[in-house]
C-alpha cells in the first residue's frame, strides 16, 4: 500500500512549494494594496471557492490519474492479496505488452493493435480534415450570414442523437442486408453483398462521421477571422485558388486546424463505440484490448498499464502537433 | 462568369452531399422505425407501424438506465458548475508561476481519452470508498462513480465557458461597486453572478447532455448499474431491432424541438437587446440635450 499513498501525498507537496514561493515573493516585494485571497472573497467564498477546486483538480483529475500509473506497475492480484508480501512494484505488465505471453517472441497481437489504432486514427483525422475544410471555409468566408446560421443549425442538430445510435444508423446502412448492398444489388453492381464491416470500412466511416463536428467548428473560428481583403489582394495579384490556400488561409488557420486534428485523432484513437459496433470481428482496436482487461478478464493492472500506453501516445501526438503547427496549448483549447 | 457558375454549382453539390453523408444515415434509421420488418429495413417499406414506440414504452430496463442517466446528468450539473466557476475565479488569482500548470491541470480531461478517465475513476474511488464499510455500502455504486468521473471533464467544459464569458467582464464595474461601499462578498453576488447569468445557462445545458450522452467513461464507470447509453450499447451489441430506430427517431425529435425553441429565444433576445439599445441611445441624446442649457447658463 505505502507506494499507492507517496503518490497521494506528490500533488500537496507540489501546492505546498507554489505557496510557499508565493509568501516569499509577497513578503520580498511589500506591496501595501496587495489583497489577501481571503480579504479579497471573504472567508464563506473563499472556502467554498478552494473546496469545489481541490475536489475537482486533485480528487477528480491528479489523484486518480497518479493512481492509475501506480497500480500499472503492480502485479496481478486477487483483492485479498492487495496490500500483502505479494503486492510489489514490478514493470511485468508492460513487458507483457511486448512480450509474448510464453516469454519468447514478440506480443504482437496487442502492439498489432496499438499500431492499427493508432496509424487509422491518424487516417481518420486526414479524412476529416480534407471533408471538413471546404465547408469550414465557405461557411467563414463566402456565405451570407442567414446561410450560415442555417448551416450551423443543421450540422449540430444530428449530433444530439448520441454515439451509439449513430453507429446503429450507420450499420444499418453498411450491414450486408443494408440498404446500400440493397442498392448496389438490384442495379446490378455486384452479385454477392460486400461486407462492409468486415473490411472496416464501416469503421472509419465510423469514425469520421463520428467527429465531423469536432473538425468543423475549430476550423470554421479559425478562418472566420481571417480579413477578406487578403484573399481579395492575393486573388487580384493572379494568385490560383491553391495559393490562396496554402499560402494565405492555412497558415493562418493553423490554431485551428492543430486544435481539430489534435481533438479528432484523440476522440478517435480513444473511442469505444465505433470499433464494438462497426468493427471487423477481426479488427482489434486498443480500446477493446483494455476494455476486455476490465470486463472478462479483470485485471485491472494489465488494464491499467495498456491505458496508460494510450495516454501517453495520446499526449505525444499532441505535443507533435504543437511541435509541428507552431502553436500553444492556450490556442488549441478554446 | 461560367467560371464562376461553375464554381457555384460545385460548391452546393458539395455542401448537398457534406449534408446527405450527415443526414443520410439518420433519415433511413427514421424510416426503419415505422416499417413493420423485425429486422430493420427500411426498403421495401412493407407496412406503416407504430409497435416499435410501444415496445420501447415497455422496455423496463430501457426506462431504468433512463432514469439513472437523469439522475447522474443533475448530478455531474451540480458539481461541475460550481467547480469551472470557482476554479474560472481562482484562475485570475492564483499565484501567477502557477497558473500555467493549474491550467494544465484542469483542461486535462479535455485532453485524455475517456476511457482512461473512467478506468482511473475506478481504481482510485474503489480503493478510497473501500477504507470502511459503511463509505463502500453508501457510495461504492455507478451512480456516484459515472457522477465522479464525468464531472472530471464536464468541469473543463464549463471552465472554458466561464473563462470565455469572464474576458469580457469591465473590472470598473467592480471597482465602481467597491467604491460604493460594497463587499468584495457582495461583488460577488450582485454584480459577477448576475453577469455570469447566460454562461451559466449554457453550461447547465452542455454539461447536463454531454453526461447524459457520454458512453466511454460510463461505461467503464457505472459498474454493475446501467444507464441510457450503456443499455442500448449492449442492445446494439445483441442485435439490431427498429426499438433502437424509435428511440433515435424520438430524441430527434425533441432535439429538433430543442433547437427551433433555441432559436426562437434567441431572435427574441437579439431584438430585445437591440431595442434597449436604441432607448439607451436616445436617453442619452436627451440626457446631453438637457445637461447642455445648463451649463451654458452657468
Amino acid at each position: 500500500m505505502s507506494s499507492r499513498l507517496v503518490v497521494i501525498a506528490i500533488p500537496f507537496v507540489v501546492i505546498a512549494i507554489f505557496w510557499l514561493m508565493a509568501r516569499y515573493e509577497a513578503s520580498r516585494r511589500h506591496d501595501p494594496t496587495h489583497k489577501g485571497y481571503f480579504e479579497r472573497n471573504g472567508m464563506v467564498l473563499g472556502i467554498a471557492f478552494i473546496a469545489l477546486v481541490a475536489l475537482w483538480a486533485l480528487f477528480l483529475v491528479v489523484l486518480p490519474y497518479l493512481y492509475m500509473v501506480v497500480e500499472s506497475f503492480h502485479p496481478t492480484l486477487r483483492p485479498v492479496e492487495r496490500g500483502g508480501p505479494k503486492d510489489v512494484l514490478t514493470i511485468a505488465q508492460y513487458q507483457s505488452f511486448f512480450m509474448a505471453p510464453t516469454g519468447d517472441g514478440w506480443n504482437t497481437t496487442h502492439m498489432g493493435a496499438f499500431l492499427f489504432s493508432i496509424i487509422a486514427s491518424i487516417a481518420v483525422t486526414a479524412l476529416n480534415f480534407a471533408i471538413c475544410y471546404p465547408l469550414a471555409f465557405y461557411m467563414a468566408q463566402s456565405g451570407t450570414p442567414q446561410k450560415v446560421r442555417l448551416i450551423l443549425l443543421a450540422l449540430i442538430v444530428p449530433y444530439w442523437v448520441n454515439e451509439i445510435l449513430r453507429a446503429f444508423s450507420l450499420r444499418l446502412l453498411l450491414a450486408s442486408k443494408g440498404l446500400i448492398n440493397q442498392l448496389l444489388m438490384g442495379s446490378g453492381l455486384t452479385d454477392a453483398p460486400v461486407d462492409f464491416l468486415g473490411i472496416n470500412v464501416g469503421l472509419y466511416v465510423g469514425l469520421s462521421y463520428a467527429y465531423l463536428l469536432v473538425m468543423i467548428f475549430p476550423l470554421y473560428n479559425a478562418i472566420e477571422s481571417l480579413d477578406k481583403n487578403q484573399i481579395e489582394a492575393a486573388r487580384d495579384l493572379g494568385a490560383p485558388w491553391w495559393r490562396i490556400h496554402k499560402d494565405i488561409v492555412i497558415p493562418y488557420a493553423k490554431p485551428g486546424i492543430a486544435s481539430g486534428c489534435t481533438m479528432v485523432f484523440m476522440l478517435a484513437a480513444g473511442s469505444l463505440a465505433a470499433p464494438q459496433f462497426l468493427g471487423g470481428p477481426r479488427t482489434l482496436w486498443f480500446t477493446s484490448v483494455i476494455y476486455n482487461f476490465f470486463f472478462q478478464a479483470f485485471n485491472w493492472a494489465r488494464g491499467a498499464a495498456y491505458a496508460f500506453l494510450l495516454l501517453a501516445a495520446c499526449i505525444l501526438f499532441v505535443m507533435l502537433m504543437l511541435r509541428l503547427f507552431k502553436v500553444s496549448l492556450g490556442e488549441t483549447i478554446k | 462568369m461560367t467560371s464562376s457558375l461553375v464554381m457555384r454549382g460545385m460548391i452546393g453539390f458539395y455542401i448537398f452531399l457534406f449534408f446527405a453523408y450527415l443526414f443520410g444515415p439518420l433519415v433511413v434509421m427514421g424510416i426503419t422505425a415505422f416499417n413493420s420488418p423485425s429486422y430493420p429495413q427500411a426498403f421495401p417499406f412493407e407496412s406503416f407501424t407504430l409497435d416499435w414506440f410501444v415496445k420501447l414504452w415497455n422496455d423496463r430496463a430501457m426506462m431504468e438506465g433512463l432514469t439513472n442517466s437523469i439522475i447522474i446528468g443533475l448530478g455531474v450539473v451540480a458539481v461541475s458548475v460550481p467547480a469551472g466557476l470557482a476554479a474560472s475565479i481562482i484562475m485570475n488569482q492564483i499565484y501567477h508561476r502557477a497558473r500555467g500548470l493549474f491550467y494544465l491541470v484542469t483542461v486535462s480531461p479535455l485532453l485524455t481519452p475517456g476511457v482512461i478517465i473512467g478506468i482511473s475513476t475506478v481504481i482510485f474511488w474503489k480503493d478510497v470508498l473501500g477504507v470502511s464499510d459503511v463509505t463502500k455500502a453508501l457510495f461504492y455504486n455507478g451512480i456516484t462513480l459515472a457522477i465522479l468521473g464525468q464531472s472530471s471533464f464536464v468541469s473543463a467544459y464549463c471552465l472554458l465557458i466561464f473563462m470565455a464569458r469572464l474576458t469580457r467582464f469591465d473590472r470598473a464595474q467592480e471597482e465602481a461597486a467597491l467604491d460604493l461601499g460594497a463587499s468584495y462578498p457582495q461583488v460577488f453576488w450582485h454584480i459577477l453572478l448576475p453577469f455570469l447569468k447566460p454562461a451559466i445557462v449554457s453550461a447547465v445545458v452542455i454539461g447536463f447532455l454531454s453526461s447524459f450522452e457520454n458512453y466511454n467513461t460510463t461505461t467503464f464507470a457505472i459498474l454493475a448499474d446501467k444507464t441510457l447509453v450503456t443499455v442500448l450499447a449492449g442492445q446494439v451489441r445483441q442485435g439490431t431491432t427498429p426499438a433502437l430506430s424509435a428511440l433515435a427517431v424520438i430524441i430527434i425529435g425533441i432535439s429538433l424541438l430543442g433547437a427551433i425553441v433555441y432559436e426562437v429565444l434567441k431572435r427574441r433576445e437579439q431584438s430585445r437587446a437591440e431595442q434597449a439599445q436604441r432607448r439607451a441611445k436616445l436617453a442619452e441624446r436627451t440626457e446631453v440635450g438637457a445637461a447642455q442649457p445648463a451649463t451654458s447658463t452657468a
